[in-house]
């Protein structure tokens, strides 16, 4: 095999310009169905021996065109669609909308409504975390974690689907509140789950958080400095793991996280073991935020009065919540008529993968499984 | 939204830890966030003109009263005391919202952007507020002098976002739209430039690295060239792709019957 051959062989491009490579360096092609890449993401890697000396990540596999799907449907019609973008947190990307598309109305969901969906937001953030725990650990050899973190992971969907009948895409919230009222015992159910998750957590603790391989494989690997952080526009765990103390929960609260006290967890490094740590802890603030909010869910309208056929008047809003993956936004347009002009999505996800080049450069190519774990994308979100 | 006073919360907390931490070279300083909330950017709040307002009409920032549900609507009398504790009473009839004045853009005159007419005159086109949210017009040449005045001066260190809004029957079609935020102040910047399908728009990566994948996808999605950047390719659809999707002139419709009148020689059925 002449050169070029070989290095087609190895990355299973078509296109590599031989060109610019260094006389040591090859392009390895990872995915797009590697399955530490969490689904249908291609990793272009330049490496030096067994360093990374560039990146390019290559998306769209999964793109569905939600955007443009947003033009030709009702406001209340592309509601279930933002469950399809980060499916492993569905009601994060409902309350976003939906907040959304209220503040375009001028109107807001009742107390109660607010409430309920602070609760089942939070669930479903402390859901995500675990998958994100389970499969991160799996990545990077640590089997057990995942089967501990699914199943409790399952208890949060089983209340999922008894609220609504929905485990993962649930649709949980409407455009001025809920559909459904709670069903009887779901506090007990959530209270039941909050004070048992509190073990459980300590018992994934116990099998990482000190655990030599564990330390060895995340301590300073994929490393982001605060400012680079900022500049990247990344947001959520990853940039409170590198030091800025910044949720937009507290910055600028919604739904009714204002009513209760929580704290904001950061670490110093930004490292992949910080930002394990600070997920984590997030975990056990989501559990104190609805522990809190089960004791005192107001009673009340779930829904507001906003008709059966939306109007919005013509004008634009742009409002984001704090996923567990990072700041969600949706910037939508109004023309007045039923369906929205533009619909645009600020999918953390997107945002965050940006860093990887930044993270991964210099690092092992082992690595590269850790951190693509560690800023924890969906590619459902990133494609949309 | 962080020119909402009811949004910008007591609890606002600074992000705290970050003085130590290495900035950016071209940056001043990492971001810390101020004590108390800086003043709302709503100068003026959205009110309505006074003949448009229903004479018993509450202020248009008051939210739909918290009436428990005894209270709500005199129709439906709900019987006191008869929900049992193990249900939820059944929700009544909301209360009627109060007659809010519809959301209306109205124009923004503050400080900043007196600030930013100062220094840039003619090229501040049009401020306003709409849904209590600061958006300035800007021209699109001055695009890269403004963003970087925002970012070092007025401390807009973070892109949100960055998209766009096709509105084909304008003479420029195309709205570039930057969402700023300020982790100093806790507020956001909405800057709108008007593009043209073809000259290019100026690129902001060198002010922001985080508009690089932004400006891809508005590249790939709306066909805007943006001036300066680094990279500039599709990046959601495969690179041999065909038109640009959220124009509004591509047609989902057109694509589909095309492809079947191309691929197996037929007319669509849809």
């Amino acid at each position: 095999m002449n050169d070029e051959r070989t290095t087609k062989t190895i990355s299973g491009m078509d296109s590599v310009d031989t060109t610019v490579l260094g006389a040591d360096e090859i392009i390895l092609n990872m995915g797009p169905q590697h399955p530490s890449t969490h689904g249908v993401l291609r990793v272009k890697l330049k490496l030096d021996g067994e360093r990374v000396a560039g990146s390019e990540c290559i998306i769209g596999y999964l793109h569905r065109g939600v955007e443009k799907i947003a033009e030709h449907r009702s406001y209340q019609q592309f509601a279930p669609y933002v469950d399809r973008m980060d499916y492993v947190a569905a009601v994060s990307n409902g309350l976003g909308y939906c907040e959304a598309v209220e503040k375009l109305l001028g109107t807001e969901a009742p107390p109660r409504a607010r409430v309920v969906r602070t609760i089942l937001t939070e669930l479903q953030r402390i859901a995500s975390h675990l998958l994100w725990l389970g499969t991160h650990a799996l990545d990077i050899g640590a089997l057990t974690p995942v089967f501990y973190c699914f199943r409790e992971r399952e208890e949060i969907l089983k209340i999922f689907e008894k609220y609504c009948g929905a485990r993962l895409t649930t649709h949980a919230f409407r455009i001025g509140g809920l559909q459904y009222e709670t069903y009887d015992g779901f506090e007990e159910d959530t209270k039941r789950f909050c004070n048992d998750f509190a073990h459980k957590i300590d018992e994934y603790e116990t099998l990482l958080t000190e655990n030599r391989i564990w330390v060895g494989r995340t301590k300073g690997v994929g490393i982001l400095n605060a400012a680079d952080a900022i500049a990247l526009g990344v947001t959520g765990p990853v940039l409170r793991a590198s030091g800025v103390k910044w949720d937009l929960r507290k910055a600028q609260p919604y739904a009714a996280y204002d009513q209760y006290e929580f704290d904001i967890p950061t670490r110093e490094t930004g490292d992949t073991y910080d930002r394990y740590v600070v997920r984590m802890e997030e975990m056990r603030q989501s559990r104190r935020i609805c522990l809190q909010a089960v004791e005192n869910i107001p009673t009340g309208p779930i829904m507001a009065r906003i008709g059966k056929v939306l109007k919005p008047p013509p004008g634009e809003v742009y409002h984001s919540i704090e996923a567990p993956k990072g700041e969600l936004g949706y910037y939508i347009v109004s023309d007045g008529t039923t369906q929205p002009y533009r619909v645009r999505v600020r999918p953390p996800s997107f945002i965050n993968l940006q860093a990887f080049d930044k993270m991964a450069k210099g690092s092992l190519i082992a690595d590269v499984v850790a951190i693509i774990g560690t800023i924890d994308i969906v590619l459902g979100e990133v494609d949309r | 939204m962080v020119n909402d006073p009811s949004e910008k919360g007591p609890a606002a907390k600074p992000p705290e830890g970050t003085a130590d931490k290495p900035s950016i070279p071209s940056k001043p300083e990492t971001p810390t966030v101020p004590e108390a909330p800086a003043e709302p950017v709503a100068a003026k709040p959205p009110v309505a003109p006074p003949a448009a307002k229903p004479p018993a009409a509450t202020p248009p920032a008051a939210k739909p009263p918290a009436t428990t549900p005894t209270t709500a609507a005199p129709g439906t009398p709900a019987a006191p005391g008869a929900p049992a504790a193990a249900a939820p009473p059944k929700p009544a009839a909301p209360p009627a919202p109060p007659k809010e004045a519809p959301p209306k853009p109205v124009a923004l005159d503050n400080e900043l952007v007196q600030r930013l007419k100062a220094r840039f005159g003619d090229a501040i086109r049009e401020a306003s507020l709409d849904r209590k949210q600061a958006i300035v017009l800007i021209a699109v040449e001055k695009l890269r002098e403004i963003s970087h005045y925002c970012r070092d001066d007025e401390k807009f260190d973070m892109l949100t976002d960055l998209t766009a809004v096709d509105w084909p029957k304008r003479e420029k079609r195309f709205d570039v739209v930057l969402n700023l935020y300020s982790f100093a102040k806790n507020e956001r910047l909405r800057l709108k430039a008007h593009a043209g399908e073809t000259e290019p728009a100026p690129s902001v990566c060198e002010i922001w690295p985080a508009a690089n994948w932004m400006e891809r996808e508005c590249y790939d999605m709306f066909g805007i060239v943006f001036d300066g950047h680094p990279d500039l390719k599709r990046i959601l659809l495969p690179d041999e792709w065909q038109g640009h999707p959220l124009r509004k002139d591509y047609d989902i419709l057109k694509q589909d019957t095309d492809w079947v009148r191309e691929n197996l020689g037929i007319e669509s059925g849809q």
